[in-house]
């Protein structure tokens, strides 16, 4: 769209041809085009009727559940996956290795998988005697389990580049644990946790495959806006259904701007160090 | 210590209730009688179909995502061009939308009164749908892989190819590429891993067609939607032994990409 394919142009030294640079922006911007943009434009032509997302009541009820899952599954990884990475980093026993090779299992086990491996253990016939099915509960454990490695994985490399000198320094000054935690490790991390979490955050607002046989999609209780919208395109409500993607689609984006101006503001801070 | 071990054992427990034991479970629930009715469950004549409709759709999705990739990379990391930053958000979109979204995005552009609606061949609840929703969702992976590695290695060693005489073509061919090509495979398995687990976004636009457009994940939730529930944790298993391959593979890669 914006991407003119005409003013690529190389840095001085290495020249790439004129037509190899005119065919590649000519690629990048035709297939982009196809895949990702007229798709777009597409729904965002047809969500004409916005007012839908914001007075339908299922719709409103359904988005608003979805946000505060969000935010609740924001804030458990917060805690948890600072804890795991710092567990990973600091703390040494004997299978760490394991451990670090299988937090990455969501990210590449099939989200419906994600969701029936729940259910055969907090599912009506579960092994575990706690049933979540169709549980708002449920749901929440669903969409901790997809996006368990976000924050693990932004606060684990910069914690292994933290040089542990100043908090050994903080210690032999007299500071407790907790007040070195507090004032030296956590400031440097918090850039890394906050973009973890803005990730998992825009996970859990998308999701639909690890929640779709979890959460029995009963309205105003526990229908997640994604699973509304496939319900909309299932009753061949069209706009209804992209009134509602069309808010996702904004608060994807508005999400992935907060990662970047993230990644910026820890960049310049290790620019003044 | 305590507060060590403590904490070490709280993770511990976490990790085994949200994500081990779930998936030990199913491991044990589909291997209880034995290999056979896992094994008749995913050779039906419907979940053969299934699988190969999987591998086809990843193995046209996967190399056109990778050639776009690459030359992605090239372009974010080499070029200057005005827009750079709507590329780079556009990019990494989805990795941040929900899938149904994507699907129905999809639909909207190639239903009847769709933009794209009178194509002479069939786009909609058939494979080129499916395909173009697997490209989507698995869009980023090699981008976001590669896009670091060009710019560690810089551009020292390609201005020494281009004095000594060597063209554009054959710098990138004896120069970038070999300096790239682990974080182009490791960014191969991730899109790979993708494009076969992908779920929401081919259950839109593919109309669910048992023997026609059911891909692996949707036979998982249609084999649970009609109580076969051994069906179900079976390819389901299938499924969960290919994600643990993907994991073994990145963890073999991940090291070489590091001492390059």
């Amino acid at each position: 769209m914006a991407v003119d394919a005409a003013a690529v142009r190389a840095p001085a030294a290495v020249r790439t041809p004129r037509f190899a640079e005119v065919a590649g922006g000519g690629f990048i911007v035709g297939y982009l085009s196809l895949v990702v943009l007229l798709p777009l434009a597409a729904l965002a032509a047809e969500a004409g009727n916005f007012e839908h997302a914001v007075t339908n009541r299922e719709a409103v009820s359904a988005l608003k559940l979805t946000l505060g899952l969000a935010l609740a599954v924001a804030l458990v990884n917060a805690v948890v996956g600072t804890a795991t990475a710092w567990v990973l980093v600091r703390d040494d026993f004997r299978g760490k290795r394991i451990v670090n090779a299988v937090i990455d299992l969501p990210f590449a086990l099939p989200t419906i998988v994600a969701g029936l491996t729940l259910l055969a253990l907090y599912g009506p016939r579960g092994s575990s005697g706690i049933n979540l099915a169709y549980t708002r509960a449920g749901v929440l454990v669903a969409l901790l389990f997809v996006t368990l490695p976000f924050v693990v994985r932004t606060v684990q490399p910069v914690l292994l580049e933290l040089d542990t000198e100043m908090e050994e320094a903080a210690a032999s000054l007299g500071a407790r644990s907790t007040s070195i935690f507090r004032r030296i490790v956590f400031p440097n991390l918090l850039p890394a946790i906050l973009s973890g979490v803005a990730l998992a955050f825009a996970r859990a607002v998308g999701e639909f495959g690890a929640v779709v046989l979890i959460s029995g999609n009963l309205p105003f209780k526990t229908e997640m806006a994604s699973v509304y919208i496939y319900g909309r395109i299932q009753s061949n409500d069209a706009s209804g259904a992209a009134a509602l993607s069309l808010v996702l689609l904004l608060i994807s984006f508005a999400t992935l701007l907060l990662v970047g101006a993230l990644r910026r503001w820890a960049t310049r801070h290790d620019r003044q160090d | 210590m305590i507060a060590r071990i403590s904490l070490r054992v709280g993770v511990l427990v976490y990790l085994a209730a949200i994500l081990l034991v779930p998936v030990g479970l199913v491991f044990w629930r589909t291997f209880e009688h034995g290999v056979g009715p896992a094994w008749d469950a995913v050779t039906t004549p419907d979940a053969k179909h299934a699988f190969w409709l999987t591998l086809k759709i990843a193995a046209i999705a996967v190399p056109l995502n990778t050639v776009f990739g690459v030359l992605c990379a090239l372009a974010i990391v080499r070029h200057r061009f005005p827009g750079k930053g709507v590329l780079n958000a556009v990019v990494d979109l989805p990795l941040a939308l929900s899938p149904v979204v994507v699907g129905l995005s999809i639909v909207l552009l190639y239903s009847r009164d769709g933009w794209l609606g009178s194509l002479p061949f069939q786009v909609l609840f058939a494979t080129p749908a499916m395909v173009l929703a697997t490209i989507f969702v698995s869009l980023p992976f090699v981008v976001r892989e590669v896009v670091p590695v060009l710019r560690e290695i810089g551009t020292d060693q390609e201005e020494a190819a281009a004095t000594l005489g060597a063209g554009a073509f054959s710098t990138f061919r004896r120069v970038t590429l070999p300096a790239i090509r682990w974080a182009v495979a490791y960014g191969v398995i991730l899109t790979t891993a993708r494009a076969i687990g992908e779920y929401g976004a081919v259950r839109v636009v593919s109309g669910n067609i048992e023997g026609k457009t059911q891909t692996m994940t949707l036979l998982v939730q249609d084999s649970y939607d009609n109580y076969d529930i051994t069906g179900a944790y079976a390819a389901s298993v299938l499924l969960a032994m290919i994600a643990i391959a993907t994991l073994l593979l990145m963890t073999m890669f991940r090291p070489r990409e590091e001492s390059t």
